[in-house]
């Protein structure tokens, strides 16, 4: 019997070709060639062009800033993000699913709203603001506003991560541990930690991608202070607005950057999760 | 180490799960929690574990208060429904891994750590599989290694929650008659849930049986099939045949079937009860009794033949199933639609007005 070859519905060559045309000439169009091309730019002047734009002083600064701001907010997020998500899984009791709810807050909210309402609250003028302004403290356009605000945008990609897969996983697993006469850290450490680890990596690294990369809710907390609060993402917008393409350019090179070694990392540990 | 339950009372949010529970629960035996699901059975074992916190009530291994201690300090082994082995340990570490969280004095070397582990895994047979992921493991070795892994901790108390539930039927046989045998060599104390009377019939010495978040009965397994205190345990406990009746001056009927009953039955309502094996079937009604029937359906395998039969001039809620011997299936030949009677041999009446049911025998 000849073998013959079933099609599906919407298999014709035809609509195969032009969908896969479609999706490939607008991968190309809006994210293949913008990636190119700040690449291109930032080499405009060639390779000692390039680093003496990025050994700018104003330049490293930001990058020194950005850095801080990702050491403090990712441990923090990460620490907070599986307290949250075992606190939500693990345990019963009244407001549970307004918690899982309040968590997305910082997804629904435009970053500039969130960084308006940090400066609301502990801006001089604001609630918390003046309080602390009697002590002398000043969070707002400064690095610890910059922090708060990253900290409060990036906050629910952990949670987010480990919620559905800590429920999936159930408690079946911790309640054999107790059983066997695990104390709540060997419990953790032994059996839930390894359990979550890559969802927590993914949640880690997406985490300090939006961290790095964050740009509307520092813009408005951090009073674009040239070598004080200026973290790169600002300085990016600054170098181009004094007409410095290049220098511009060659900041966004270091993002995208981050960004590309953040996919890689991301598909390694997807790949790693799929395994396990 | 025996158990004593008194008094427990456990509720989730306003849904009360468990009613005023007493039981004892003896040493050295295997004991079945019985009961169809949503019966509490499980909620039971958990508390025993302290895996729950009963509102009110106390637990006791042998005397020895226990309802305040936290579960990791009770000692008790525990398998779980789904096993619950640690997916990222493999079945050796599983195994270990009660005596790795052992504080520092009290843990054994390492040394001492995998001749345990290995002892352990020789006892349930699978020491060839000490290096592999719970995932490329098969129910039954699944069950098996969670069963060595609580033992590790040499516990006095074992507790299964509905330990063959989710294997196969013969897995299920040959993992019972092991489970067994283990039990009968170490002499721990055991309970295990389960929802499948067959299971608890064959396997434990002592059958709680629960519904609704209540103890129904209690008793050896040979007095439970054959003196059921209640409809309840009657009707979970296996098939029966029911007749509803009216009982007037010893004659209990309904439509055309009658049947005359022992001495001292008060005229009242009542359900006649009686097993598929407690019945005979024959040509002809009997002096005490008639019962006519039309053969429904008649099944053919198993060790016997299973015929049901549809009342004929009267009325039940299921149809009701007697079994014959292929022998006598053979000498007289039935077939679907004849007409043919039950004689009782034994029956439990229970009556509207009486409290306990009443065994009867016509022989």
């Amino acid at each position: 019997m000849a073998a013959r070859k079933h099609r599906r519905v919407g298999d014709s060559p035809l609509v195969r070709r032009t969908l896969i045309g479609i999706a490939v000439g607008l991968t190309v169009l809006l994210l293949f060639m913008p990636l190119v091309l700040i690449f291109v730019q930032a080499f405009a002047e060639g390779w000692a062009g390039y680093v003496s734009n990025i050994l700018n002083e104003y330049t490293l600064h930001a990058i020194g800033l950005t850095l801080v701001v990702a050491l403090l907010t990712v441990p923090l997020n990460m620490v907070f993000g599986v307290f949250l998500a075992w606190l939500v899984t693990r345990f019963r009791f009244p407001g549970r699913k307004l918690l899982t709810t309040l968590i997305d807050i910082p997804f629904a909210v435009s970053p500039v709203v969130a960084g308006l309402l940090f400066l609301l609250l502990y801006g001089s003028n604001g609630w918390v603001g003046q309080w602390l302004g009697e002590y002398d403290i000043q969070l707002m356009f400064s690095w610890p506003g910059i922090v708060m605000v990253t900290v409060f945008v990036t906050c629910p990609f952990v949670a987010r991560e480990l919620i559905p897969l800590m429920q999936q996983q159930g408690r079946e697993e911790e309640e054999a541990g107790v059983v066997l006469g695990a104390s709540g850290w060997q419990l953790f450490r032994r059996v839930t930690l390894p359990n979550i680890r890559w969802a927590l990596l993914y949640g880690v690294i997406l985490t300090n991608a939006r961290a790095v990369g964050e740009f509307g809710a520092v813009s408005v907390v951090s009073g674009n202070i040239r070598g004080e609060t200026n973290t790169l993402p600002l300085q990016v917008e600054l170098l181009y607005q004094d007409y410095n393409t290049v220098g511009a350019f060659a900041a966004s090179s270091l993002l995208a950057g981050i960004a590309l070694i953040t996919l890689v990392v991301k598909a390694i540990v997807e790949w790693r999760q799929s395994r396990n | 180490m025996s158990i004593e339950i008194q008094g427990i009372n456990k509720f989730f949010d306003k849904f009360q799960a468990l009613h005023d529970i007493n039981l004892t629960i003896p040493d050295g035996q295997l004991t079945a929690l019985l009961g169809p699901s949503g019966s509490g059975k499980t909620t039971l074992l958990r508390i025993i574990a302290g895996l729950e916190t009963p509102e009110q009530g106390r637990i006791r291994f042998s005397g020895r208060d226990v309802t305040d201690l936290h579960v990791r300090d009770r000692r008790v082994g525990f398998v779980f429904q789904h096993y619950a082995l640690f997916r990222h340990m493999t079945v050796a570490e599983n195994v270990a891994f009660g005596l790795n969280v052992l504080p520092r004095k009290e843990r054994p070397g390492k040394p001492e750590i995998r001749k345990r582990v290995k002892d352990l895994l020789e006892m349930v047979q699978l020491e060839h599989l000490a290096d592999r992921y719970p995932a490329q493991l098969s129910g039954g070795q699944k069950q098996r290694i969670a069963l060595a892994r609580a033992m590790a901790m040499r516990p006095e108390i074992l507790l299964l929650d509905e330990p063959f539930g989710a294997l196969d039927a013969k897995v299920r046989k040959d993992l019972r008659r092991w489970l067994r045998s283990l039990h009968d060599e170490l002499h721990f104390t055991s309970v295990f849930v389960t929802h499948d009377q067959e299971e608890a019939l064959e396997l434990s010495d002592q059958v709680v049986v629960m519904s609704n978040g209540r103890i129904e009965q209690v008793d050896t397994p040979l007095e439970l099939y054959g003196r059921p205190d209640s409809r309840f345990v009657f009707e979970f406990l296996g098939q029966v045949n029911v007749l509803f009746g009216k009982i007037r001056d010893g004659v209990m009927s309904q439509g055309d079937a009658w049947i005359r009953l022992p001495e001292g039955c008060e005229n009242d309502d009542a359900q006649l009860y009686l097993r598929p094996h407690e019945v005979r079937l024959t040509q002809s009604a009997s002096d005490e009794a008639h019962l006519p029937f039309r053969i429904e359906a008649i099944n053919l395998i198993g060790a016997e033949v299973r015929i049901e039969l549809k009342p004929d001039g009267w009325e039940c809620e299921e149809l009701w199933e007697v079994g014959i011997s292929h022998t006598e299936f053979n000498a007289r030949q039935p077939q679907r639609g004849d007409r043919c009677f039950a004689v009782p041999d034994v029956g439990h009446l229970f009556c509207e007005h009486a409290v306990e049911p009443k065994t009867l025998e016509w022989r």
